[in-house]
């Protein structure tokens, strides 16, 4: 989280007023690219990251050593061709890989901890588009982005309705449901539950919630797959065991899975952080801001729309896409939507699933000839 | 492409804005799209399918117009075509409904339940006909409600709904259906093309 090294910072001076209703001022956004931008500065796509991502995208990830998030989608040849396009990709406000959020220090030196202001994805938008500014982009050839990238992707081309030709949101919502909401409240519960949080001055007790923030993530790491994909990924496959050891050690393998995912978060996610982050899903509703009226979010657009589901997603299952399809459908927007068959649950937008990577790689080639 | 596509297509002007209802692969839609400069909308219910449109680079929305057609605005395009699927529905006469609540126009095709080598199948083989335009078998035909030229005919009539042109096809050749000559087109088209509006 202090790996300043390898991270690319732009400041933005400009004062941004959050929904909060406070304002932000010379804050850093972190971001980093790949591929380049062409002369005419109509090749850039913009890539909005998940709950837990960052800027990396693709290639190893100078701070945890690590591949990429979108590794399978992005890079040279890949479905996000980087011979083609310059992706961009920036680390929200709120998060813990550069950009202005609660690991950060206050104008009085102290680190925000919980006093940092609660962002929305509204907050997150307006300040990534900053970055267009930067690289004197007109106009994005696309926006795309999973889960809360994809909710991102939506608030976007509402706030910017003609910055992007193109618009793709996977896997995705106009509005945090119920349950997703319950899910999120379990994980904060879980951290703040955690007596290293201390009400969020962990930093300056020198202590960390890191059981709070495992606890948070295993149960979040359970939404993201699929009951079929968990059964024939673990069954009741015991761990390095032959028989059951009659104690509450790890004797399944989903345990020690779970486990092991838990606590490799911890090293890379701030606690706070996940606060922040998963506030600003649960706060998400498109419709609300246009008075129930989904459609109005999209009236002043002409972006062409590609939106993907996926069969055993159930934390943003299909249904809720095709909302969002219904929605452009009914002011006559150009809209695509395929649903992919996949068993690998939510996070199948992150994984080798061919189908969906070869139709993210056709719309976009497609609609590059088309320019 | 098929020569029903050519009928299809030479009904509709340039510039217009389509949509495919059951567009497959697209074939109609890339024509279209190419020849006719068609602002062209597809809704397919096969996922393969849809995968084949977006890679030609056509705007496809998975569904069942059954049920997803109800997302569209009234006259929201300027013809919706519907081609050899509607005896595949389990309500044809809402689809068909939904065809015209959608489109200005809609061109519907159908399959010829009447055409004589269908009727002499079942005459003188006395089992379900396999024909070019039906060729399953019973048992795996998505068809459920054949119908004849002469019947759909009839039935549109029934229904108000104003015929602008309609076209017997017989492998390359194409010939206006009247009053007068429906008896006979509905035994010699093994497909019939209507350019309906409500």
């Amino acid at each position: 989280m202090n790996t300043e090294k390898n991270i690319k910072t732009l400041i933005v001076k400009k004062p941004l007023k959050l929904d909060c209703g406070k304002t932000i001022k010379d804050f850093p956004i972190a971001y980093e690219t790949y591929g380049s931008l062409n002369s005419k500065k109509d090749n850039a796509i913009l890539v909005f990251h998940a709950l837990t991502g960052d800027q990396f995208v693709t290639g190893i990830n100078p701070v945890t050593n690590k591949e990429g998030w979108w590794s399978y989608a992005v890079g040279p040849d890949k479905a996000i061709d980087t011979n083609k396009y310059f992706v961009i990709c920036s680390n929200v406000i709120g998060g813990c890989m550069g950009s202005y959020g609660p690991s950060h220090k206050d104008p009085d030196q102290k680190i925000f901890g919980t006093n940092f202001p609660v962002i929305t994805i509204n907050d997150m938008v307006n300040a990534q588009y900053n970055l267009l500014d930067h690289f004197g982009i007109d106009k994005l050839f696309s926006i795309t982005g999973g889960s809360m990238g994809g909710m991102q992707v939506l608030q976007f081309i509402s706030n910017f309705p003609d910055k992007s030709k193109t618009v793709i949101p996977i896997a995705t919502t106009s509005s945090h449901s119920a349950q997703n909401i319950a899910f999120n409240e379990l994980g904060r519960q879980a951290i703040t539950a955690d007596s290293n949080w201390k009400e969020g001055n962990y930093t300056s007790n020198d202590t960390n919630p890191g059981k709070g923030l495992a606890v948070a993530r295993m149960a979040a790491h359970i939404t993201y797959l699929s009951k079929k994909g968990l059964q024939e990924k673990f069954g009741r496959k015991l761990q390095e065991r032959e028989d059951l050891k009659f104690g509450f050690d790890a004797d399944f393998q989903i345990e020690s899975y779970l486990r092991y995912q838990g606590s490799v978060f911890v090293d890379r996610f701030d606690a706070n952080s996940y606060l922040y982050i998963t506030r600003a899903m649960d706060y998400f509703d498109l419709a609300k801001q246009f008075e129930g009226n989904l459609s109005e979010a999209f009236i002043n657009t002409k972006a062409k729309f590609f939106i993907i589901s996926f069969t055993s997603d159930w934390l943003y299952p299909t249904q809720e896409n095709k909302d969002i399809v219904i929605a452009l459908n009914s002011i006559g927007a150009d809209v695509g939507f395929v649903e992919i068959e996949s068993d690998k649950g939510h996070d199948s937008f992150l994984l080798d699933v061919p189908d969906f990577l070869s139709a993210l790689k056709n719309f976009l080639d497609k609609s590059y000839e088309e320019n | 492409m098929k020569n029903e596509f050519q009928v299809i297509a030479d009904l509709i002007e340039k510039d217009r804005k389509v949509l495919d209802v059951g567009c497959a692969d697209g074939t109609l839609m890339k024509f279209l799209k190419d020849n006719k400069n068609i602002n062209i909308r597809g809704l397919e219910i096969s996922k393969e399918k849809v995968q084949e449109c977006i890679a030609k680079g056509l705007t496809v929305i998975e569904g069942n117009a059954e049920k997803d057609l109800k997302q569209f605005p009234d006259k929201s395009f300027d013809y919706v075509v519907l081609s050899q699927t509607l005896q595949a529905f389990l309500n044809p006469e809402l689809v068909l409904d939904e065809l015209l609540r959608v489109g200005k126009k809609a061109i519907v095709t159908i399959p010829n339940f009447g055409y004589w080598k269908v009727r002499f199948h079942l005459l003188f083989k006395g089992t379900m006909p396999i024909t070019k335009t039906l060729p399953d078998e019973w048992y795996n035909t998505p068809n459920l409600h054949m119908c004849t030229i002469k019947d759909f005919f009839h039935f549109v009539k029934s229904k108000d709904i104003k015929i602008f042109k309609s076209l017997a096809l017989n492998n390359l050749n194409s010939s206006i259906i009247n009053e007068s000559n429906l008896g006979v087109k509905n035994l010699f088209a093994d497909l019939g093309i209507f350019l309906i509006e409500k």
